[in-house]
């Protein structure tokens, strides 16, 4: 009965897709599964041989109960024979099940295990604007749930129904050669069941949705409540937000108690039927007896026999529920992996050599909504080893143009280059390989410090690990950690401050001593120490490489050789930082914003008056 | 288990009811095989005869059966409705108060509890564990209930129709038992197991979801999928390995079973042939046979649900019995309104849990109107003396007065009534941006929260959302800046009109712009209230009526902007430290203009 519910819970899930979608993505299961041809060819042939041995069971019991003791001077002897012959079945029938369970799983853990590595493999291949309209946390729960459902479905399930059904079929054979009058009372049944559990089904389904949308509420609520419990405490929202949360609760225990009258209805109904085509089958079969129809013996093989159909016909229905969450869950699964990278390599593509570092963006023009440009005909140069520094309001369009040199996204119209060459012309692999990219976010991956660097070049050795976290000054606070470079890092590097991930993302970055840097400087604040390092290591990593760097420090725009000023997806302004400023444009102007907050330490407004408007 | 008993309690009606149908279900159960051996008899004993016993049989015989039968059916189905759906609704009325008990727990804890614990094991207690404490009782409880009640009852009958029969058949019984313990203790270890690698399969996707960004800049793609492929293969081999003890031993129960039915079938046949056994009880124990093998699987499944729920009940319990803390006195009195005269008298405090004090006799006043600037390093003690104040902590020793009165005499809600607090993470909670602005203030008016928009210099930019003030903020709701976060709470704040006010003042992770106008709304705000500022920018320090510098927990120097640039050292490092980035540098090209900070400073005497 924990299983119908289950299953309803299960099938409640699925939106209205349409069947035909559905009965596609089934067939494409089914070959997944065919396609372990030799494995699936064995689970075929132990299901005959545990549900063949089911089949006789029951007709041997009503043989020998007729040949064997229900006769004149029956023996002890005489029963021998019959009993050996049982319990050799009985022992096909468990190593029948034996097998078919362990063939199935290992036929299903190889499905499951190749689709996951293809799922993964396909997340890889695909580009970062797939990332932008799919949360990665959603991304995630949405995988694993579809993956489970799916992999409970093949599983278990698959086993049930198509077991179920080879067992139904040899019971009712078997039922028929014994007695055809008797099992088609017992047929009587199935139709009655099947439309009982699909009524209840269907019921169950709109109930549970009910059930699931209220229970989405109280989730919601709860997790609000929790996260903001300071601000409902500060607020003195408490008593009202109690009222609140009883009241989402009581919607949802009486759409509860609604799906669960359905659903305890489920087991009963089919129970019920059971037993009473039991006493069908003791009518018609006692007056048969007496009629000299059928045997005794005859009579009590059927009722072995009803029970175990009824059994499979019990599990089918309930998994057919569950049947139809796998599909859906299966369905998203196959449209994940039917989507099509929107950047790729062209076939044509070649390694790109060694460069100088010169990059040039020749009219870009750039957007994530193909009808909303961020990037407006963007043209500059940077020389091989010069520093050029973006600033500009948010929303201006700096991130794009880091996006677009390392080629997270494809330009609508004009080119990127490097050394001269488009890079859509090259691989991405070697393209992004002389492209050392520092991210705003830091991102560490839980693994040691020592890997964490060496991400950035996986041959590096453990020397040249640590010489570039030397060279960003990292190594004071690496060896203060417990174990040194070998420091597990928790969950996306949590135990570190961000000023120590920042380091670390530079040395990562530094590893693979790229020819071309690429820079997102961090907004978040950092204790004062470890500002002056940052700045120090910033101004050694920019030396002799081509960098291009978001701005956000005044010294780092100060030894840029040049300066793009960007607003609403155009270069408005360019220069260096002291043209700028005598320029009195756009760029005073966020200067002014940016840093005029700052003050001497003797508390005196700097000297020099206003200068620009 | 007691105490989970004891919750059923307002729904005991229902849970005897349930139990009530339960036991009448396993009538008609064990009930069903008698009437089949009745009639199976009666069938013999006619064929025995000869033509004339057919001839001499009551054909009510079979049609009593029959009816019997079907009533028995009938009644199995209903009482079996009936203790499902009584068993199903006790047990959601008991989730329904768990959660219910647990939200309000958690509103009631003190900031020290939330400062502990983490938003993701609250959340898992209050949906998985209720969950899972709900399922047994549903379901295991009664379904256990029913399984020992069964097997019981089996055995009984049994030895009532035949005691030699029912020992031979309750010889291999005990095997059974053995058997289903031989088989939790095979697959126990591997539980652990799979979960753990499935557990480290899904970080590795999870951070490489998470961090896609780096993966991509490192052109890392075929790296990760080696490393994933590993934890992939890994996974499966756990899988397959215990798939294969299962598929060991399941089938084994069957096996047992299906060697019960032989016995039976031979000694039973042998008893018959002596005449000591009829025909019908031959039947009849094959029948009953299914009563003895399934409640025992049943109940060994359960055994394991049962662990996991109990575990669950005892981590909900433990919520729920966190004591706390902090709570009215018992004669605490309405705080009237005050006129926002604060003062710290030699205040000590220290967090639950720790060892040392983070403030050591803190002492300070701060007169009606007046604005405190709060400044030092992290870990100095600035937060805890803006915690203490709305009474989010007690202090160790010491006492904090508003008006005179001991926060702690008066009660939680007069005091945080008349305190409005602006927290450096500006929370927003699912529901439309209007009802945010009136979290504190329910049946304020459209017109007031308008004003405490316009105010906070949010109503601009909420005018321009698709729905103005209907707007949906949250869980499928409109996104929000950073900043437009922080007006709708200040505006949140203001509504309240409170004479005390505290402000986290930061605007990190907006640009220039937004902050200048979330800085112009705070001064607003602060405007004519008593105003404690954790100072993240100079030009909020030097408007300010006093600063307050902490290290270590004491108040090293305090006094106006001006007194302390002249005498304070310390005050001069943290202001270099905090505001100086390149300060030395570039004097020469800053200018300052006609800024906003300048013209208050003018109004500011």
């Amino acid at each position: 009965m924990s299983r119908a519910t289950r299953s309803f819970e299960l099938a409640a899930q699925v939106d209205e897709t349409d069947s035909r979608s559905l009965r596609a993505t089934a067939w494409r299961v089914m070959r997944l599964v065919i396609g372990y041809r030799l494995n699936s060819v064995v689970v075929m042939a132990t299901m005959a041989l545990a549900s063949g041995a089911i089949a006789f069971g029951p007709f041997m019991i009503g043989w020998t109960i007729d040949n064997r003791i229900l006769i004149e001077a029956p023996t002890v002897q005489g029963l021998y024979l019959p009993l050996a012959i049982l319990l050799v079945n009985y022992g096909l029938q468990y190593l029948g099940f034996r097998w078919q369970f362990y063939t199935m799983g290992l036929l299903t853990g190889k499905l499951m295990t190749k689709l996951r590595a293809d799922i993964f493999a396909r997340i890889q291949s695909l580009s970062l604007s797939y990332f932008d309209k799919n949360d990665a946390g959603d991304l995630m729960s949405k995988l694993v749930n579809d993956v489970d459902v799916l992999n409970q479905f093949l599983s278990q399930g698959l086993t049930q129904l198509i077991g179920g059904l080879v067992r139904m079929l040899l019971l009712l054979g078997a039922m028929a050669a014994l007695d055809w009058r008797l099992a088609l009372i017992s047929l009587c049944a199935v139709p009655l069941i099947l439309l009982v559990s699909t009524r209840l089904a269907a019921m169950a389904r709109v109930a549970y949705r009910r059930s699931r949308q209220s229970l989405g509420a109280v989730s919601t609520e709860l997790e609000e409540g929790i996260a903001g419990v300071k601000v409902a405490q500060a607020f003195n929202r408490v008593e009202a937000n109690q009222r609140h949360f009883d009241r989402l609760n009581r919607d949802n225990l009486e759409a509860n108690v609604g799906a669960v009258s359905i659903s305890a209805a489920f087991a009963p109904a089919i129970e019920s039927l059971n037993a009473l085509t039991t006493a069908a089958v003791i009518g018609l079969g006692g007056w048969m007896v007496l009629e000299g129809r059928v045997t005794l013996g005859v009579l009590i093989s059927f009722l072995e026999y009803i029970r175990r159909f009824f059994f499979p016909l019990q599990e089918i229905s309930q998994q057919w529920n569950i049947l139809q969450g796998a599909l859906a869950g299966a369905e998203r699964t196959f449209e994940l992996l039917d989507q099509q990278p929107d950047l790729e390599d062209t076939p044509d593509a070649v390694e790109l050599p060694a460069v100088e570092g010169e990059v040039e963006f020749d009219g870009v023009t750039f957007g994530y909504e193909p009808d909303e440009p961020v990037l407006r005909d963007v043209s500059f140069r940077v020389g091989a080893g010069q520093t050029c520094a973006v600033v500009g309001p948010t929303g201006a369009g700096k991130t794009s143009l880091i996006n677009l040199l390392a080629r997270f996204y494809d330009v609508q119209s004009g080119s990127v280059r490097v050394d001269g060459i488009d890079v859509r012309d090259v691989s991405q692999d070697s393209l992004r390989r002389q492209i050392g990219v520092v991210l705003q976010e830091n991102f560490m991956f839980s693994d040691t410090v020592q890997e964490n660097i060496r991400y950035g070049r996986l041959a590096a050795t453990d020397a040249e690990v640590a010489e570039a976290a030397q060279l960003v000054e990292a190594e004071p606070f690496i060896f203060e950690l417990e174990d040194g470079y070998l420091t597990e890092l928790g969950e996306r590097g949590g135990t570190l401050s961000q000023g120590q991930r920042q380091l670390l993302s530079f040395a990562r970055a530094l590893v693979a001593d790229p020819r071309i840097l690429v820079l997102d400087e961090a907004t978040a604040s950092v204790d004062t120490r470890t500002e002056v390092v940052i700045q120090n290591v910033m101004q050694r990593m920019l030396r002799n490489r081509t960098s291009i760097v978001i701005a956000h420090r005044l010294s780092t725009i100060r030894n840029a050789d040049m300066v793009l000023v960007m607003d609403h997806g155009r270069i408005v302004e360019r220069g260096t930082h002291d043209e700028l400023m005598a320029l009195g444009g756009l760029y005073a102007d966020l200067h002014t914003r940016q840093f005029s907050d700052v003050v001497s330490p003797n508390g005196v407004p700097p000297a020099e008056p206003a200068t620009a408007a | 288990m007691w105490r989970l008993l004891r919750a059923l309690g307002p729904y005991r009606g229902q849970a005897a009811g349930a139990l009530i149908s339960l036991v009448l279900m396993t009538a008609t159960v064990l009930g069903s095989p008698q009437v089949i051996r009745w009639v199976v008899d009666n069938l013999a004993d006619a064929l025995q005869g000869g033509t004339a016993g057919i001839a001499d049989f009551d054909w009510r015989v079979v049609r009593d059966g029959t009816l019997l039968l079907s009533g028995l059916a009938v009644g199995r189905g209903v009482f079996n409705f009936l203790q499902n759906f009584l068993g199903e609704k006790a047990s959601q009325s008991v989730a329904f108060d768990l959660r219910n008990q647990i939200y309000t727990k958690v509103h009631n804890l003190s900031f020290s509890y939330h400062d502990r614990a983490q938003t993701g094991q609250l959340m898992t207690r209050a949906t998985n564990d209720v969950e899972l404490v709900r399922q047994f009782m549903g379901q295991g409880l009664f379904l256990m209930i029913t399984s020992s009640l069964m097997l019981a009852g089996t055995f009984a009958v049994l030895i009532y129709m035949n005691w030699r029969l029912a020992i031979v058949t309750g010889v291999i019984f005990p095997l059974n038992i053995l058997l289903l313990v031989v088989f939790v203790r095979v697959i126990r270890p591997y539980f652990g197991n799979i979960q753990a690698t499935l557990d480290k399969l899904n970080a590795r996707l999870q951070e490489n979801l998470s961090g896609i960004r780096v993966v991509k800049a490192f052109a890392r793609a075929d790296f990760e999928i080696d490393r994933f492929a590993v934890e992939n293969e890994n996974y499966r081999l756990n899988l397959l390995k215990f798939i294969n003890s299962v598929s060991k031993v399941f089938p084994a129960t069957f096996l047992m079973s299906n060697i019960q039915l032989t016995l039976i079938l031979g000694f039973g046949g042998n008893l018959v042939m002596q005449d000591a056994l009829s025909i019908g009880d031959l039947t009849a124990f094959i029948t009953y046979l299914i009563f003895l093998t399934m409640p025992l699987m049943t109940i060994g499944f359960l055994a394991g649900m049962m662990v996991r729920a109990l575990v669950s009940a005892e981590r909900i319990f433990e919520v729920l019995d966190t004591p706390s803390e902090l709570t009215d006195a018992p004669n605490a009195r309405v705080l009237g309104s005050v006129a926002g005269r604060v003062q710290f008298r030699d205040v000590y405090f220290r967090y639950a849990g720790q060892s040392t004090d983070v403030l050591k006799g803190v002492s300070f006043l701060a007169s009606p109107g007046q604005t405190i600037a709060i400044m030092g390093k992290t870990g100095s003690g600035k937060s805890s003396i803006i915690n203490l104040l709305p009474r989010f902590y007690d202090v160790s020793s010491g006492s904090v007065t508003i008006d005179g009165e001991d926060v702690r005499a008066v009660t939680l809600a007069s005091l945080r009534s008349q305190i409005g607090i602006v927290l450096q993470e500006a929370i927003l909670f699912s529901g439309t941006i209007a009802s945010n602005i009136a979290y504190g203030r329910p049946e304020a008016s459209q017109a007031e929260i308008e004003q405490a928009a316009r105010a906070a210099a949010a109503h601009d930019f909420i005018v321009e959302l698709p729905d103005g003030y209907e707007s949906r903020v949250g869980e499928r709701g409109v996104g929000l800046s950073g900043g437009q976060r922080q007006r709708v709470a200040i505006a949140r704040a203001l509504l309240m009109d409170p004479r005390i006010l505290i402000l986290d003042d930061s605007t990190s992770a907006v640009d220039a712009e937004t902050e200048e106008r979330i800085l112009e709304a705070l001064r607003l705000l602060m405007q004519d209230r008593t105003s404690f500022v954790i100072a993240q920018r100079i030009s909020t320090v030097r408007e300010a009526d006093q600063v307050l510098v902490l290290e270590g927990g004491h108040i090293v120097d305090r006094g106006t902007h001006e007194e302390l640039v002249a005498h304070s050292s310390i005050y001069a490092d943290i202001i270099a430290s905090q505001f100086n980035r390149d300060a030395a540098r570039e004097q020469a090209v800053l200018r300052r203009q006609s800024s906003p900070t300048h013209v208050l400073q003018e109004r500011v005497p």
